[in-house]
């Protein structure tokens, strides 16, 4: 029963696909399939985008101490509703010095980078559209093409708040983009493959009573709270939603955007967290696995959407609670602590790797990554006694 | 240690976030069509004219001196003067404006028109729910809208009615002994030029009889 609840979509996919091949040509049912296995990702991840910017904007307000949008349907939730048909409806204005071609396709490709990439995320188990054996290679491959659509949206805006925002985009991505590779990559020197679906299969055993998760590891902690901080930036995000930077270049590189194209960076944005948040379950929170081996009745894929829910509210509530970076801090952060941090921890997993089963491995991976945050952060972020402020000529 | 103050503000930012569930004084907002919070007595939006008495049109206060639409920055006042001439409050003689409009989507509320009418006859009033799907007529408001008895000004602004009913009942009273006085004088000068008639009406033959 719990494993036929468990592989019910895997079941219903391969009947439909029994009934559909007594009709259609063997030729063609390969592509039926892929269509098949990507149908539900095209309503799943929109639908969750629609209820994640109503729960977005009522947990923002509930951490501002109010109460947030309640006015449409229920408690407010069809509030992402009255929002697309505004976007719908609104006049589409596309700049009379705009680049039209590419001022057009940005935000297309801008939302197939941040689909494509769940072509090789498992949200359950045998649930993964496409498992090929680099997945996590490919993941960041195509990821790296939403860089390519920020600049097109900001350089054929022809706008200087556009441009401005899209180098500054460009700019944080890239050297975001290493510490996100890096600290994966300590997940494939242990796991030792790019397979996602491999990867979740390493970790579901137990040890004692956590699970063999690699967050409850001294590396993969470390990876993990690394991960999240370059995730956020990489998404654009606050603290780091310095491309968008409402008080100080508007909106950014979408600042020439109106109506549905609007509407699509921010499907893309969302996307995106939800595609890197799956990222992140896969690769440190232990996938599509029950925490505990008495929880396995609830359904794998459950688990994964369970969890998924969770990393959105950490994203909406470090969004709540974070002021925005200043750029000398956004690259000093990138560059002097997050990537010096990442390579330590990629020796602390190395570490961990050879140094056999024990709680010696606890100590020496655990004391590596410690002491190279005490030793980075220290200098680098102490608050400086600076005296009591002096005004010349206000007293 | 660093991160400290990001778990600090974290922990903060979740305190509010459970405690708006569960207490609601945490909740600053107010749910406006439904509750609305206590407006503060100074509050103003758009200026309305003060009529003393039951019909709006003759208790008109306003006498048409024109110096709020030239004082008035955003020049959204607009009057015309009457050819003829009632008496105001005090009795006296005046003008009355046969056209006074202002366009609310001009004015600014910045209450200029106030502090320089003479006459306390424009207030700012604390309405605000001046929505309308015509945005051209709609907010052009005339005398008739306009007009608010002085019972509706005690009403929204108490402190400053009751300043300003002072302000008039000394011009009234002056007015009245100003009129009193002028009577007074007028007596006396009728009962001078009577007793200089009486006085001089013996002598008046005497330059008839020099000649």
């Amino acid at each position: 029963m719990t494993d036929s609840l468990d592989q019910i979509f895997v079941f219903v996919k391969h009947w439909l696909l029994d009934q559909l091949a007594n009709v259609l040509p063997p030729a063609i049912m390969p592509l039926v399939s892929s269509v098949m296995s990507l149908l539900p990702v095209l309503v799943v991840f929109p639908s969750l985008f629609a209820l994640t910017t109503v729960f977005e904007r009522k947990g923002l307000g509930r951490i501002q101490n109010r109460y947030g949008p309640n006015r449409v349907g229920p408690f407010g939730f069809l509030q992402f509703a009255a929002d697309g048909i505004k976007a719908i409806i609104k006049e589409d204005v596309v700049p009379r010095a705009a680049d039209k071609v590419v001022h057009f396709i940005a935000p297309v490709i801008l939302v197939i980078t941040a689909l494509t990439v769940y072509a090789v995320l498992p949200f359950g188990r045998n649930m993964v559209a496409a498992d090929f054996d680099a997945g996590l290679l490919f993941f960041f491959a195509v990821g790296a093409a939403s860089e390519l659509a920020v600049f097109m949206a900001g350089w054929s805006s022809r706008n200087k708040y556009a441009l401005l925002g899209a180098m500054r985009a460009v700019a944080q991505m890239v050297s975001y983009e290493i510490p996100l590779i890096l600290s994966s990559v300590a997940v494939v020197m242990i796991t030792g493959t790019l397979s996602l679906p491999k990867i979740v299969a390493a970790q579901s055993t137990h040890a004692g009573l956590l699970p063999d998760w690699f967050v409850f590891t001294p590396w993969g902690f470390a990876g993990f709270i690394l991960f999240l901080i370059a995730a956020n930036a990489e998404l654009n995000r606050s603290p780091f939603d310095l491309p968008e930077g409402e008080s100080e270049i508007i909106a950014g590189y979408f600042i020439e955007y109106s109506g549905f194209k609007f509407a699509l960076f921010f499907l893309a944005e969302y996307l995106s967290m939800f595609a890197l948040s799956g990222l992140g379950i896969t690769l440190f929170l232990g996938g599509w696995n029950a925490p505990f081996a008495a929880l396995e009745f609830i359904p794998s894929w459950a688990w994964f959407f369970i969890k998924l829910l969770t990393m959105i509210f950490m994203f909406i509530w470090t969004r709540g609670t974070l002021p925005r970076l200043r750029q000398d801090q956004l690259m000093n952060l990138a560059w002097k602590f997050m990537i010096p941090m990442v390579l330590v921890n990629l020796v602390a997993a190395a570490v961990w790797h050879f140094t056999g089963p024990g709680i010696t491995r606890w100590f020496t991976s655990g004391a590596l990554v410690l002491g190279a945050y005490m030793l980075l952060g220290k200098p680098q972020f102490e608050s400086k006694d600076i005296g009591k402020r002096t005004y010349r000529f206000a007293d | 240690m660093l991160g400290e103050g990001i778990i600090k503000g974290m922990a903060e930012t979740a305190r509010n976030f459970l405690g708006s569930y569960v207490s609601a004084e945490r909740l600053t907002t107010v749910q406006y069509p439904e509750e609305r919070s206590v407006q503060i007595e100074n509050a103003r939006q758009f200026p309305f004219l003060v009529f003393d008495g039951d019909d709006p049109m003759k208790g008109l206060r306003c006498v048409a001196c024109q110096i709020c639409e030239k004082e008035c920055p955003p020049k959204c006042i607009y009057i015309v003067k009457s050819k003829d001439k009632r008496a105001d409050y005090k009795g006296q003689m005046q003008l009355y404006p046969t056209t006074f409009n202002i366009d609310l989507s001009v004015c600014m509320s910045c209450g200029i028109c106030v502090e320089v009418c003479p006459f306390e006859s424009i207030k700012m009033n604390t309405e605000f729910e001046l929505s309308t799907t015509d945005r051209f007529g709609g907010l052009l408001v005339n005398k008739h809208q306009l007009a608010k008895s002085n019972d509706h000004y005690r009403k929204i602004h108490p402190t400053d009615a009751s300043s300003s009913d002072a302000a008039l009942a000394v011009e009234v009273a002056k007015a009245q002994a100003k009129a009193k006085a002028d009577v007074e004088a007028k007596a006396k000068a009728a009962a001078e030029a009577k007793a200089k008639a009486v006085a001089a009406t013996p002598v008046a033959p005497q330059p008839v009889a020099a000649t």
